[in-house]
């Protein structure tokens, strides 16, 4: 265990990179694991016009002694102070795949969140896809001039996507967001208010585009045969189609908890709960970022450097930071408040709608069903690889359903990286930092 | 700015797809109009949420099975194979039926 890492770092968005450049500037050796193929997390995705901020923290990255898998994800925590993690290059072909064992003293967790998805009529159809997940795919180099999209579900997400894709050339058909336009006002009220710009694009956005933003509208079905042709729009009693070539429907984000529940941190009301200097139950594993609640990019690099120098025995010097963020986090209750979901949403699934797309169940077989464990039991909702991570959201907000404890892997993983032989911590290190890719660091 | 006009090119179920270089291989699929996998009721599925969470970009990508595209890059010479190409002829008529 002495080979391994001071500090080791789960994900590379705002919130892992803030800490692992602010361990290693303690003079900590630090290891950073993220699944992408480069570091950014969700907001700071490459192809994509960079703010000054992400530049500078993404240079800071680059300078310093970080040792960097990108393109490895983290699965399994087979013993205290070690986790698992498997590459996600396909260069690599199966026999030749290897698993990391990453051993470290102090644990940051800073696996961010994804999108809160609801199922509808249609919504199984190609190019209904997330807001956030068509945002994605337009980065990662999916063209989308003259294309015409519907942006729709509910958080500043909504805009910052509409914002984004309408810059790329997309044709925005209509901007629905769930919430009420008092909802809405209260948030834009506080972004006004804030002059940090804690969810950017979205302040702008709520500038540009109030006028063609509908309030207490959704999506009620998607149509086509081999893909999305046309999208259902309901606001009140109206009721209307709109010709689209794309959907992009999320609703909010919901934190990434897996990892913190399987390392036994006490999760409060969905969240991984910490102390002040955010370390969470666990001694010496700290969390930053989305999972301890959603609070967009700013929040999450100032809980990243807290959350390094707390973990880095510094926490003198993290006073200040701990006062801007009591100051913050009135925000994070804004913004779930204005993310709150309205009840009418959850009439949208009929029985023969999917819930559950991996294993392809239906509303109607889940209706009658107890609770989580009953459904996974009965029906097999939830048992597919994405371990329940899309439905799990849908059920708990159409039957209250609360997800029961997760068991390794957390991902599913090869079986050939199960059993083949680890790549110990030293050899990662030796390979050098930064360490770009699954080939050099074997 | 040449960076992103230079391009590069893979295969998506035999036929040749140019990206630029950072293109992520599921939007190569959907750009070769192609569906990365069949649902196990038989349903044509596209990437849902782009970020290696829901499982729905499946394809193989040289040889090998279940690559979550949308988390890996092209590279020159890929060779991506979607499950939908076999079975989408199949699904089509199971719809209709
Ligand atoms: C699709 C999407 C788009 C968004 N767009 C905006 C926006 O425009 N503006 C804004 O302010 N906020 C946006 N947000 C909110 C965003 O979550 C935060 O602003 C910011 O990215 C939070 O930073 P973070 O570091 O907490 O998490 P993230 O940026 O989510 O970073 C977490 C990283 O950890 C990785 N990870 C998680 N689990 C594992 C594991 N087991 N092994 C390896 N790696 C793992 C993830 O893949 C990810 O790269 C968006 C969120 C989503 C989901
Ligand atoms: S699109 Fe969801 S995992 Fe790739």
């Amino acid at each position: 265990m002495k080979d391994g890492f001071d500090i080791l770092v789960v994900g590379a968005g705002p919130a892992g990179i803030a800490a692992a450049v602010t361990a290693a500037a303690a003079g900590l050796r630090v290891g950073l694991v993220d699944d992408n193929p480069a570091p950014g997390g969700q907001i700071w995705r490459s192809g994509a016009h960079l703010p000054a901020a992400a530049q500078r923290w993404l240079a800071r990255l680059d300078r310093s002694s970080v040792v960097r898998l990108h393109g490895w994800r983290v699965f399994d925590c087979p013993q205290p102070n070690l986790l698992c993690a498997e590459p996600n290059s396909a260069a690599m072909t199966s026999e030749s795949r290897v698993r990391a064992e990453l051993s470290f003293g102090k644990l940051i967790l800073a696996t961010g969140a994804r999108e809160r998805f609801l199922p509808f009529p249609g919504w199984t159809l190609p190019n209904v896809m997330g807001a956030g997940g068509l945002d994605a795919l337009v980065r990662g180099g999916l063209p989308i001039a003259g294309k015409r999209a519907v942006v729709a579900g509910t958080g500043p997400l909504l805009l910052a996507v509409a914002a984004h894709l309408a810059r790329r050339g997309a044709r925005i058909v209509a901007v629905c967001d769930q919430a009420s336009r008092l909802q809405l006002a209260r948030l834009a009220a506080h972004l006004v208010f804030e002059p940090a710009k804690l969810w950017q694009g979205a302040n702008y956005a709520l500038a540009m585009l109030p006028a063609r933003l509908r309030t207490r509208c959704w999506p009620v079905a998607a149509h086509g045969s081999d893909r999305l042709r046309a999208v259902t729009l309901r606001q009140g009693a109206k009721q209307w189609d709109v010709d689209c070539d794309y959907l992009a429907c999320g609703f909010h984000l919901v934190p990434n908890i897996e990892l913190p529940t399987l390392l036994g941190c006490r999760i409060e009301d969905g969240f991984v709960a910490t102390s002040e200097w955010l370390e969470t139950s666990v001694p010496g594993i700290y969390c930053a970022g989305e999972p301890t609640g959603i609070g967009g990019a700013e929040l999450a690099l100032l809980e990243g450097e807290m959350a390094a120098l707390a973990a880095s025995g510094l926490t003198h010097q993290a006073r200040g930071l701990a006062r801007k963020r009591r100051g913050m986090s009135e925000f994070v209750a804004v913004l779930a408040k204005a993310c709150s979901l309205d009840p009418k949403l959850r009439a949208l699934a009929s029985d023969d709608t999917m819930v559950c797309r991996c294993e392809d169940v239906r509303y109607g077989a889940l209706r009658s069903r107890a609770n989580w464990r009953d459904a996974k039991l009965h029906t097999r909702c939830g048992m597919g690889p994405c371990q329940g991570r899309i439905c799990g959201s849908a059920t708990e907000f159409l039957f209250g359903w609360r997800d029961t404890p997760v068991r390794p892997p957390i991902f599913p993983a090869l079986l050939s990286s199960l059993a083949s032989p680890d790549t110990p911590t030293e050899d990662l290190v030796a390979a050098g930092a930064p360490s770009h890719s699954a080939k050099e660091s074997r | 700015m040449p960076e992103s006009t230079r391009s590069l090119a893979l295969t998506v179920n035999g036929a040749t797809v140019a990206v630029t270089p950072g293109t992520t291989v599921a939007a190569a699929v959907l750009m070769a109009g192609a569906a990365a996998r069949i649902s196990v009721s038989g349903e044509p599925r596209v990437p849902l949420c782009g970020m290696g969470i829901c499982f729905e970009c499946r394809v193989s990508i040289n040889g090998a099975p279940h690559q979550r595209s949308c988390q890996i890059l092209c590279q020159p010479g890929m060779q991506v194979l979607t499950a939908a190409a076999e079975s989408c002829a199949l699904a089509a008529n199971r719809r209709t039926s």
